[in-house]
Formats: structure tokens, sequence, C-alpha cells
């Protein structure tokens, strides 16, 4: 058999480029005297800012008309492990490395005034945590992916320990132990995984492509385990219901960018794990999984949606409201239909800008009035206008308003899980009222109505800083609305070819919930330690 | 001239980005000079290639690709041919009358170039609906049109009615948009589709449950956007917004959208009998249900809300009995002489200073002759006395009904006709004639309204007598009938025979004589005072109480939906915390407390046997949980990362070597 490890065309190894780049600019600010906070801060945006434009060259140079992995860098590591420095993207992971490099200017942009102490480690953390989120959508060793899945934590935690709200060290560990103790189970499963491949072939090796290649006939009774190891591990990064309560707490004590990276990234990461490893490596177990995965995704949409419409702050509103929209994404994923996943695709990528525009807007109410109670707005929109567009063209993006890109994800999203499954798709967009119901009413809560705090008089309208980093949020609101194609062109040779291999390995088997497939999954608990060999 | 038919929409699109960008900063007062020849343009425009469509040419403009996905295939295209023609005259005049008109209403409002924002905002979204060539992009429109009302109804968003009606509308008719989407869900599902030439070539091929299914999905979203039972409690509310708003998008243009909606699906109607009988029931029970509520408001302008909720029952009655083309004509005459209605009122409210109730009017006609005038001819229209335009629209209507068999719903429609015809005249009685009643602060500044706003009142009421005139017989068929036959696909039924038994003329007269009487009683009880409606009042005391506080729907659903709604997330709410959350919170503290247990009271046996593995997680968790306590814990954080790269590595070592 032939392996497709995929090649590189640019002769240029661009996604380490990409990955190690804000790495450098990290050490650079090292050697930064402290008190210079200005240079710190322009540095660092003009820093992410060329790792913006470099990622373009992707977006430019990439094959829209083959799946296989491009830009691919493969060179031996630890080779006494079989561990390789493998990377490369697909039509999966381009718009999700894209969306992280686009939106860590923002996220420099919009802390300029938020942090207002120790800022050098600040800005330190936050392009070290690009490393690890570029590096996990691009990793294909397996070992690799752990490392950068991991190493991301430990920026995140400090973002929210140090420069958190009151609560921060509850919601910072909150968010590290969570998360962690769930990818201990997804490690689990990859040492598992590590030893069957030796048992099959005899080498060591992480490679994600030959694992797919030699590990596509693992019994159902191991696949059973083995998903819900990694299922674990992604269904709380997701988060998915009732893994979600630590994402309220770490988005409200998070400060803006914090925020605006775990809504826009961390939480695609989960959904972006779970398309590139257990549906392609465990088929079988992913159909049998999936009515129960749609169900815990259908309670997130509406519960995330009903908790959202009883929230007094902001924050948390937006936060349940994430758990909500994700909900949406895992359902249209786990339909294994083209529609569905490119839907869940791009709504990770809508998801990503509608939930990062609004944290950044009510990041720009907090910096005016350190609050982010409802009650202590309302009227907005008349001392501050220019705001009340963004943040309406924001809410509109959310709720899912045809010609802006929330629409195009939700009804590709949906359309998918129809096209599955009917009835699903039927308590699946009730969430289109929910959501219109908890965003109109916070934006008639804040903006309408007359001003009656004295306060709230002197709110200054947005800054030109703020201006240059909600234009682009916009833009790409209207683009994807009104053009999506190109998007969906992208990612299509690749999701084809996801849902091909996934039905071709599970044509023959005959997924259902029949109980003595049930019975072979847990008759595993006896016999443990087969697993090894 | 149809191939540029893609223009119409560019130029209030264009109008609405230079306004909204620039509006506020830099045009300010002069925002009508962009809003207001961007309407004209597209006026010209539509009239262009209605004369093309009367030439019988009919154009799909395909502009680009915009979902498209291995099953979904969506292009951005228009699609002319005579019933968008028609739609597109109706909306295109009206739009720009009432576009001129507010340049008198709304002159000296602060927000005046984001009011013709979003007014060009809403004339591009509603003609993106009516030249849309697939449901998907219909349904563009249809939301982008429920967006602008939205925003106009909450225009005065300090008000908290205004705010509150807003938020009611949209979320109203999302309800209603829900069904809409499944049902072009289950029209894609089964046909793979969802452009109207493939759907409609392809229907035959569906099976009756299906056709009847996604027919009645698809009206449930047209209940919502033409405010019919039982999704029609927003329109009354959303009178809040400003009068040439109410008449532009709240009786013209954007609460048409669903009968746009079914009479461009006839096919599929027409292939399920019993969705029609539900349109057709719907339809005529509402027009029945909010005339009799119309009776008994004293606001002027829900009183006509409460006639636009009862015609547009009207026309979905005539759908829903298989006469699209005559809901099509009552659509377009009631465009007219209901915009005229509209606007008169606004006129009349500009001169009243606001005031808005019919109990401190009267004796107006002195004061406002252009407007009084023009008024009485829409309200003759509206209670379907010949020669005006409600009558023949209205009439044909029923009389399909009648040969159609649908005899109940015929009479029901034809007693409608009779309380139109009393609301309406009752509302003129009080407004403009008999002893004012107007306030003395007022009456002082009593004027006729400026010429910017008289003119196109004028035109519209010379739309509201001879638009009527189109559907004049013609054979078989009438002349407005005729043009829109390449488009409608006509049902027989099978008890036609009606038709024989009473000659259409006696059921013309019938129905003259019954608004004639209508407007015989309103003169009876508001002219004349011959009977004291108070007294009527106490004496039917039930009734009137029903009619004014509007059968209580709107407390019912507030009962039923919302409370229980928010009953239900805050429970949710308290759910997560301390039950999902709290599981989470117990684990935590449990693993704490063994952490602890750890520490101090096994930790120093087990130091002292062999280390291994477990008990090293075990400890260094116990460290870093304990740190929890002192809040230090951010080095130890970089111990568990490390501590877990060496576990992976000594795994591995361990079973390599």
């Amino acid at each position: 058999m032939e392996l497709q490890f995929g090649s590189n065309t640019l002769g240029f190894p661009i996604l380490s480029f990409v990955t190690f780049f804000p790495l450098v600019g990290a050490v650079i600010l090292l050697f930064v005297p402290r008190d210079k906070t200005n240079f710190i801060k322009w540095f660092s945006f003009f820093w992410a800012l060329i790792l913006f434009a470099v990622s373009l060259v992707l977006w430019f140079k990439f094959d829209r008309g083959t799946w296989q992995f491009q830009f691919v860098e493969r060179v031996p590591w630890i080779d006494k492990l079989g561990v390789e420095y493998y990377m490369g993207i697909d039509g999966i992971s381009i718009l999700l490395v894209l969306l992280t490099t686009f939106v860590m200017p923002v996220c420099v942009l919009c802390s300029y005034e938020y942090i207002t102490e120790r800022e050098k480690e600040y800005y330190i953390a936050l392009l070290a945590l690009a490393v690890g989120m570029i590096g996990a959508f691009c990793a294909l060793d397996m070992f690799l992916f752990y490392v950068f899945w991991e190493v991301m934590l430990v920026p995140m935690y400090f973002i929210i320990g140090i420069w958190g709200g009151p609560r921060k060290l509850y919601a910072a560990i909150k968010f590290f132990l969570y998360t962690f103790f769930g990818s201990v189970f997804m490690l689990i499963c990859i040492i598992a995984m590590y030893f069957m491949y030796h048992a099959k072939t005899g080498e060591w090796s992480f490679n994600y492509v030959k694992w797919l290649a030699y590990l596509n006939d693992i019994p159902m009774k191991y696949q059973f385990w083995l998903f819900l190891g990694f299922f674990l591990a992604f269904a709380i990064k997701v988060p998915l219901w009732p893994f979600h309560t630590w994402l309220p707490d770490a988005h409200v004590e998070a400060p803006t960018a914090g925020s605006v990276i775990l809504a826009a990234i961390l939480l695609k990461l989960g959904t972006y794990a779970f398309l590139r490893f257990p549906i392609p490596f465990f088929p079988e177990a992913s159909k049998f999984f999936a009515p129960f995965i749609a169900i815990l995704s259908i309670i997130a949409i509406i519960y995330g949606a009903l908790c959202a419409l009883a929230q007094e702050d902001m924050k948390k509103l937006v936060a349940y409201s994430s758990v909500s929209h994700m909900g949406l994404v895992m359902l249209a994923m786990f339909m294994f239909n083209p529609t569905g996943i490119m839907g869940s695709i791009i709504q990770m990528v809508n998801h990503g800008l509608s939930t990062g525009a609004l944290f950044l807007i009510v990041g720009i109410l907090y910096e005016r009035r350190h609050t982010r109670l409802i009650r202590e707005y309302s009227g907005i929109s008349k001392v501050m206008p220019g705001f009340a567009v963004i943040f309406m063209f924001a809410m509109l993006s959310s709720i899912g308003l045809p010609g802006l890109n929330g629409f195009i994800g939700e009804f590709t999203c949906l359309a998918g899980v129809f096209k599955a499954n009917w009835l699903y798709a039927l308590f699946a967009a009730t969430g289109t009222i929910l959501g219109a119901g908890y965003m109109l009413w916070l934006y008639q809560r804040t903006m309408f109505g007359v001003i009656a705090i004295e306060e709230n008089w002197y709110l200054p309208d947005m800054k030109l800083r703020e201006w240059v980093y909600m234009i682009p949020f916009v833009i790409f609101f209207i683009w994807i609305g009104v053009y999506p194609k190109p998007f969906f062109k992208i990612m299509e040779a690749s999701v084809n070819h996801l849902v091909e291999y996934v039905n071709m390995r599970t044509s023959s088997v005959n997924v259902s919930m029949d109980s003595s497939k049930m019975n072979a999954a847990l008759s595993f608990l006896t016999d443990g330690k087969e697993v090894k060999r | 001239m149809i191939e540029y038919a893609w223009l119409i929409p560019v130029f209030p699109l264009v109008g609405m980005t230079i306004n909204g960008i620039f509006g506020i900063k830099y045009i300010k007062d002069k925002a009508h000079w962009v809003a207001v020849p961007a309407l004209g343009l597209s006026w010209l425009f539509s009239i262009l290639v209605f004369i093309d469509v009367l030439n019988g040419k009919t154009a799909l403009i395909e502009l680009f690709d915009w979902i498209i996905t291995p099953d979904i295939n969506v292009k951005v295209a228009f699609w002319i041919d005579q019933l968008t023609a028609v739609m597109l005259m109706v909306v295109t005049t009206l739009s720009f009358w009432i576009h001129v008109y507010s340049i008198g209403y709304m002159g000296h409002d602060p927000g005046y170039p984001r009011y013709f924002t979003y007014l060009n905002m809403f004339v591009f979204f509603m003609l993106i609906l009516v030249l849309g060539s697939s449901y998907l992009l219909l349904f563009v429109g249809w939301e982008g049109v429920g967006l602008c009302s939205y925003l106009l109804i909450g225009y005065w968003y300090e008000r908290e009615s205004a705010w509150k009606a807003g938020m009611k509308a949209f979320i109203t008719n999302r309800v209603g948009d829900y069904g809409f989407i499944l049902g072009m869900f289950t029209l894609w599902y089964y046909l793979g589709t969802l452009n109207f030439n493939e759907v409609f070539a392809k229907a035959h091929t569906l099976s009756p449950e299906i056709v009847t299914i996604a027919t009645l999905l698809l009206f449930a979203g047209a209940t919502g956007k033409s405010a019919q039972i039982p999704l029609y409690v927003w329109l009354p509310d959303a009178m809040e917004g400003p009068t040439p708003v109410s008449a532009l998008i709240h009786a013209a243009t954007m609460v048409t959208a669903g009968v746009y909606m079914v009479a461009r699906s006839n096919v599929l109607y027409s292939m399920a009998p019993l969705s029609l009988e539900v349109v057709a029931i719907i339809g005529c029970l509402t027009a029945f249900f909010a005339a009799t509520i119309g009776t008994s408001q004293f606001d002027l302008k829900r009183v006509l809300a409460y006639s636009t909720v009862s015609q547009l029952g009207y026309m979905f009655f005539g759908c829903g009995v298989g006469a699209y083309a005559s809901g099509i004509f009552h659509l377009m005459t009631h465009a007219f002489f209901k915009g005229l209605l509209f606007l008169s009122s606004g006129s009349v409210m500009h001169a009243m200073s606001d005031v808005l109730d019919m109990r401190l009017m009267g004796s107006l006609k002195k004061y406002m002759p252009i407007t009084s005038f023009t008024f009485i001819i829409g309200g003759l229209a509206l209670a379907g006395i010949p020669p005006f335009a409600g009558f023949w629209s209205k009439d044909e209507i029923l009389h399909h009904a009648f040969t159609s068999g649908h005899i109940t719903l015929w009479f029901l429609g034809t007693l409608t006709a009779g309380i139109t015809a009393y609301y309406t005249f009752r509302a003129v009685f009080m407004t403009f004639f008999g002893r004012g009643r107007i306030p003395k602060v007022i009456k002082e500044h009593l004027h006729e309204s400026p010429p910017v706003m008289t003119i196109p009142l004028i035109v519209l009421s010379i739309g509201a007598i001879f638009a009527g005139f189109v559907g004049l017989k013609k054979g078989e068929t009438t002349y407005f009938g005729e043009f829109l036959a390449p488009v409608i696909h006509v049902v027989h039924h099978a008890n036609e025979g009606h038709a024989k038994a009473i000659p259409e003329s006696m059921l013309i007269a019938l129905s003259v004589a019954v608004g004639l009487t209508g407007i015989f009683i309103a003169y009876i009880v508001h002219m004349k005072k011959l009977i004291d409606p108070n007294e009527w009042v106490k004496r039917l005391w039930f009734l009137h109480r029903v009619f004014y506080r509007k059968y209580w729907v709107d407390e019912l659903y507030f009962a039923l939906f919302i409370d229980r709604t928010l009953d239900l997330a805050f429970f949710s709410w308290k759910f997560d915390q301390w039950i999902i959350d709290g599981v989470v919170n117990g684990a935590a503290w449990i693993s704490r407390a063994f952490a602890w247990i750890t520490r101090y009271c096994t930790e120093p046996f087990i130091v002292d046997g062999a280390v291994n593995g477990a008990s090293y997680v075990v400890d260094l968790s116990a460290r870093v949980l304990r740190r929890v306590q002192t809040g230090l814990v951010s080095n130890y954080m970089l111990f568990v990362v490390a501590g877990t790269v060496c576990l992976l590595t000594v795994f591995m070592f361990i079973r390599l070597f």
C-alpha cells in the first residue's frame, strides 16, 4: 500500500514558520525591558500582523483539487520512539489555521487598555498560545499533536489566572484541570494505539497517516473504548453538554483577548480534533455513538440557549450561546454527510468570528464601565451609535440572519442534519428561535431604551483602535454571508474524501444500537489487557 | 431591458450603503437626496421591466454561486416572470412614493439618515424577496425585511413600547420561519433543489403527503410574516414605528410576502387540497376575527392595523380557494388603498401632534381637506364600494369562494365585508366629521400637510380608484388573471355547480349591499348619533370587552409561551449551576480531600516504600490541589505538563527496553 503523506509544493517549510514565528516574537520580547510597554504592544501587534500576512500564503497557494495533506514537513524527531515532526494541513484544517492567525492581531490590539499590569508577560503568553494552537491544527504526528495540545493549556492558564477577573484562580484551575482530565484519557488511547500499531507492523510510529492506513481494522470492542477516550478529551474541549460548565467560568473571568481566543480557537480545537482523529480512526464506533452525541448536541443547543436567556452577565450569556452553537457544529458533524460536515466546518469559522466579535464588544463596554451586568446598561446606542452598528452586525451574524455568515453555517448544518434525520433537525432548528430571543433581548436591554444610569451619558463611542479591529469582522460577516463559495471550495475535496472514507469503512458493517455489539464492547472490561497486543 | 433587472435592487443597496456609512456624520438632513433618487431609478427600471414582461418576455438572471455543497446548489439568481413583474411594480411604486412622503413626515427627526438607511435596506430586501429565483433566496429577502421591520418598528428606540414591539415582531416571525425553514428542507430533501423552476417541474414526483407537509410548513412561515392566526399578534403592535413605515412595510409590501410566497408556490399548493383548505380557513377566520377587533379600537392606526390583518386574511382566503390571481390582485389593490389610508392617517397624526385617539378627533375635514378626501377614497376602496379598487379584488375572491363551493367561508367573508365597511367608516366619521373634540392646544396648530406629503397621497388615491379596473372581465377570466395565467396553475374544483345556481351579478349586488349597510350603520351610530354607541357598549359589554381586549390572545401567549420559556430558562440555569457544576465541583472537592489524606496520612509511609508511578501522580495532584487554597499554582502547572510528558516517555521506555 502506498501511503499518502502529502507533499509540499511550496519548497518552504511554511507551516513551521507560521507555527514558530510567534515563539520567536515571544523570545524577542523576553529581552525587552518591561517598562517599554508601548514598544511591547506595537511589536506584538505587528508581529501578529506579519504572522497573519504570511499565513495568507496558505490561502493562495492551497491546492483546492486534492484532499491530501499540503505544505507537508516530515522529519524524524525522536527516532527511538518513532516520533516524527510531521506537519501538514488539508481542507479541514486550513480555515482554522487562518482563523487563528486572523484572531491573533485582533487579540493583541484589544488588550492595549485592558491589560495594565505585567504587560510583557501577557504578550509573551499570548504569542506562546498561538504556537500551541497553530501547531495543534497542523500536527499530523500524534505525539506532536499531544504536545501542542497540552502546551496550549499553559499560556491560557496564565492568561486567565493572572489577568483575569475576581474569581480568576477558580476559573483558571477549573479550566486547566477539567481539560487536562480529559486529555489524560486521550493520552491513554494514543498509547494504546501506539502499541496496537507496533503489534501490527512491528514498527514504532505516531504517524497519523500510517495509523490511518494500518489501524483500519480495529475490532469494534476496542474501538468502543478508544473512541470514548478521545471523546472525553474533545467533548470537554468543545464543550459538549454536560461537560460545559468550565466554559462560562473561564469566559467570565478571562480578559477580553482570552475570551476571544477561547471562543474562536480553543473550542474549535475540540471539534476539529473530532473530525481529524476519532471519526476517521474509528468510523464504526463513531457511527455507533452518533445517536448519543446527537442527543447530547441537541440538549446543548436548546439547553445552552435557555441558559443564555437567563443570564444577567453579558459574557456569561455569550458563553452559553457558544455552548448552543457548538452543539449544532457537533450535531452536523456526526451526521456523516458532506453537507453536514462542510456546514459544521464553516459554522466553526462563523462561530469563531461572530462569538469572537461579541466578546470584543462586551470588552469594549467593560473597558468603559467596568461591569458586564446587563442591567447596568440601557440606551447605549444614543451615546455610542457607531458601537451600536457593530454590535448589531455581530448579533445578527450570531442569530444567523441570511446575508451574513451565520446563516450560511446554520443552514448548511441544519440541511445536513435534516438529510440524515429530520427529527434531529426539528429539535435543532428551535435553536434559531431561542437564539434570536436571547440575542435580541440582550441587544435591546443594553442598546435601546433611555439611559437610566448617569455614568452612561459620558461613554465615548468607538475609538480608532477599536474600529480597526472590529471592521475586519464585519467584512468577514458579509463576505462569508454573500459569497461563501471560496470557503466551501477550499474544504470540499477533503470533506468528500473523509465522508467517502468513513462510508467505505462502515458500509460493510451494520452499525446500529444492537445489544450484541454493546455486550461485545463491554466484554472488554473483563479481559482488559488484550488491548496492548 | 429585462436583462438589466438585477439593477433594480442594486440602487437601494447603494443608497443604503452611502447613507449607512456617511449618513450620520456628513449627509445628515440631506439623506433623502441619496435615498429617494435611488428608489426613483428602481421604479423606472421596474416600469421598463414590466413593459418587457407585458410583451411576453421572462428571464432568469444568474449572478453568482451562493451556497455550493455536494447536495446544495443555490445561486444568487433572479427570476422575472409575470408574478414578479406585478410585485416589482407594487413594491417600487409604493416604496418610491412613501419615500417621498417620508421627506415631509420625518423631517426634523434626529435620526433622519438612519431612517432612510433602514428604508432603503428594506426595499433592497423586499426586492430580493420578489426577484429571488429560489426558496432560499426568497428566504434571504424574507428574513431581511423582517430585520428592517424590527429596526423600523423600534426606530424610536428610547420608547419602551417601540422596542418591545420590534422584538415581538422579530421573535414571532422567527417562530413562523422555523416552519418555513423546515418546509424548505422537506422540499430539498425530496427534490434535491430549492430553485423554483426545478421544484415546480419536479413537484409531480412528490407524494401527496409530502407536498401537504411541505406546503403547510411553508404556510407556517407565511402566518408569521403575513400576520395570520395564530401569529398575527405582532402586527398591531408594529404600529409603534413611524407611520410611513406602517404604510410601506406593515400594509403594502412586507406583510404581503406570505401571499406572494403561496401564489408563487401555487403548483405545490394545488397538489395539496388539505393545505389549500387550511389556507382558506385560516385566511377567512383571520379576516373575520381581526375585523371584529377593528370595530372596537379607538387608536386610528390600530384600526388600520387590524384591518390589514383582516385584508391579508382575504388574500389567503383567495389563494386558499384556488384563486391565486385574485389573491395577488387583492394584494395589489390593497397595497394602494391601505398604503393610502396609512399615509393619510400619518398626515392626520402630523397635524394632531402625534395624537391618534379618535375620541380626540372629529371635524378634521375642515382643517385638512386633501387628507380627508384621500382618506375617504381609501376608505371607500377598503369598504368595497364600486368602482374603487378594493371592490373588484374583494369581490373576485368572494366570487371564487362561492363558486368553489366554500359556502360557509363565503358567508363569513361577506359578513366580514360588512364589518369592514362599518369600522372603516366609523373611523372616517369619528375622525373627519361631526363635532370636533380636539383639545385646544392641538387645535391651534392644525394644518394641512405640506405638498411633499399630499402629492403622494393624491398619487396613491389615483391608484386606489383605478387599480381595480385591471380586474375587468375578459371572457372567462379577467385582464389581470390573463396576465398572470402563465404563472398560475388553475385548480378545478369538483363542485363548481354552485356557480350556475346563483349568477355572479347577484353575488356582486349582495356584497355591495352588505358594504353599504356597514357604512350606513356607521353613519347612524357615529355621524347622526341616532344610536348611542356607549349604550350599546353597555348592553353588549361582554362582546365589546372581548373585542377591545383583542380576545386576550396576547395575554394567553405570554402566559403559555413567553413566561414558560423564561421559567424554563431560569430553571436550566439553576440546574446548570447547582447540579451539573455541582458534580464538577464535588469531584474536585473529593479529590482535594483525597489529596489531603494522601499528603498527611499515607505519604509518610509511602515515601519509605518504593516510589511508583501511581503515587507520583497522586502526590503531584495532591501538591497541585493543595495549592488551590494558597493561590500559587502557576509554577506547578508547568510540572503537570512536564510530568505528563515524562510519564509518556517513561511508559514508552518501559515497553521498548
